[in-house]
């Protein structure tokens, strides 16, 4: 896969929902975004996907994992991953990679949630994304699927190096697992409040970190409210 | 399966035995018992008379229905998707759904004569608004997700039109294939009894003139056959296959 060089994504004054901002990303950035609810997470990935009314298409190649599975539930995993190009004899060895070996011929309906989100995941994989983004990935799992879920990203990860990645996710335990960056969206327009890279220190003051932004942001809607 | 299988096993030889026993009470020329319709309508089928008449019919019902459920479903779904034109078209629309469909047919034979041309326009233009209001219904219900879904993953509007859409009108298609056959084939009759010279309809025409019930007996079952043929050998095979994977999903759950 051909690697992106450091790619730039604007927010344009005028945004109903993100204030102006420009973004950065790099090859092998591993970004957890992280913010309080309804702030504009999931805007933010659709807008970096070029999905908002107007935008062109990017030039990015992305792999976009949405909050649910959105598999086309009248075709099967098989067409579903045919559609966006996957060849004849890709398809099993595609979703043996999320470890659905068995699945190709199931409709998204017979799965369960944590199998739905992998075949969607293995869609995403399917784009050979330079940028991958999730949208809370392992939210409404249990633990032991989440944990799954997350070692099956990590080694996604490890094993294309030069992709990056975004995941919304509430969760600092998350960010430690999967980030080496990490982005904090919050105020009205939603603002980059944060954004900085994790390296060993940052890691241990991370959760505490993440507190104090959570408490400053839930401070300011209060006094916004009252 | 059970429930079709009263209908046929039951319910149908017990109405029939119901109107031959009254038929044999009232011995009237104006209800005819069912085996003098059989009668009827072995002669008719031995005279070549039946097969032309139907087949005269099938095609006009064939064509207006084929023309109606094109532009009805371009229509249809155009106005769901834009609002502007749903705006522009609605009073339209609302117009030509209580205009009755005898007002249209006598207006069309007099403004272009009793030609074949004027009896499918009117039949077509009766049908186009119960079309289009379906698949409005069905257009302004598309999931915006998997719209999302299809731009983020860069499907061509074949694909999305094939793989997104259609499935998700096709009940929507299926609810105007339904009521558009039945409504058709109806509104047929009356342009050919009103204009035409040959067609189911100016047979029974030709029956009503002479009182002869057990003629527009055999012609009004005969079709009514065929379009029950039509719905078991063409739409319901049709929706089961189209389905599966709604029933795939019940399985699971």
């Amino acid at each position: 896969m051909p690697e992106f060089v450091k790619s730039e994504f604007v927010v344009p004054a005028g945004h109903a929902i993100l204030a102006p901002m420009s973004l950065k990303v790099a090859p092998g950035d591993h970004i957890c975004l992280l913010g309080p609810s309804g702030i504009g997470k999931t805007t933010l990935l659709n807008r970096l996907t070029g999905l908002e009314r107007g935008q062109p298409r990017p030039t990015l190649r992305i792999g976009y994992l949405f909050q649910e599975h959105r598999l086309l539930p009248w075709r099967t995993l098989r067409d579903n991953l045919r559609l966006v190009g996957v060849g004849r004899d890709q398809v099993e060895p595609l979703l043996a990679r999320v470890g659905l070996e068995q699945a190709a011929d199931r409709y998204p309906d017979q799965l369960s949630l944590g199998m739905a989100r992998r075949a969607a995941l293995a869609r995403c994989l399917a784009m050979r994304p330079d940028l991958l983004l999730l949208d809370e990935p392992f939210a409404s799992l249990d633990p032991h699927r989440a944990d799954e879920l997350k070692r099956l990203i990590r080694t996604l990860l490890k094993q294309f190096p030069a992709m990056a990645m975004i995941c919304v996710t509430h969760e600092a335990r998350d960010a430690e697992a999967l980030a080496n960056r990490i982005w904090y969206l919050a105020g009205r327009p939603a603002h980059l409040r944060y954004d900085a890279r994790l390296d060993a220190e940052t890691h241990a003051g991370l959760a505490r970190r993440l507190d104090a932004l959570g408490r400053q942001a839930s401070g300011e809607s209060l006094s916004i409210e009252s | 399966m059970r429930r079709s299988a009263l209908a046929c096993w039951v319910v149908l030889p017990l109405l029939v035995g119901l109107w031959g026993v009254l038929a044999w009470q009232l011995d009237t020329s104006l209800l005819p018992s069912p085996a003098a319709v059989l009668n009827t309508l072995q002669r008719e089928a031995a005279s070549g008379e039946l097969q032309r008449h139907l087949a005269v019919t099938l095609q006009r019902v064939a064509l207006s229905f084929l023309l109606a459920m094109a532009f009805g479903t371009l229509i249809g779904i155009a106005m769901g998707r834009l609002v502007w034109l749903d705006a522009l078209l609605d009073p339209l629309l609302v117009l030509l759904l209580n205009l009755p469909a005898l007002v249209l047919i006598i207006l069309l034979y007099v403004w272009f004569g009793l030609v074949e041309a004027a009896a499918i326009l009117a039949v077509v233009i009766n049908k186009v608004p119960n079309v289009a209001v379906t698949l409005r219904e069905g257009a302004r219900s598309l999931d915006p997700r998997l719209e999302q879904m299809a731009r983020a993953y860069g499907f061509s509007p074949l694909m999305r039109l094939r793989h997104v859409w259609l499935p998700q009108l096709f009940p929507y298609l299926m609810a105007a294939t339904r009521g558009g056959l039945a409504l058709i084939w109806k509104i047929v009759l009356v342009v050919e009894l009103l204009g035409r010279s040959d067609g189911v309809g100016f047979q029974l025409h030709l029956a009503f003139q002479v009182f002869d019930v057990a003629g527009l007996l055999a012609y009004s079952l005969a079709f009514i056959a065929i379009v029950q043929l039509i719905e078991l050998g063409l739409l319901q095979p049709l929706e089961r296959r189209a389905t599966r994977w709604r029933r795939t999903g019940v399985e699971h759950a």
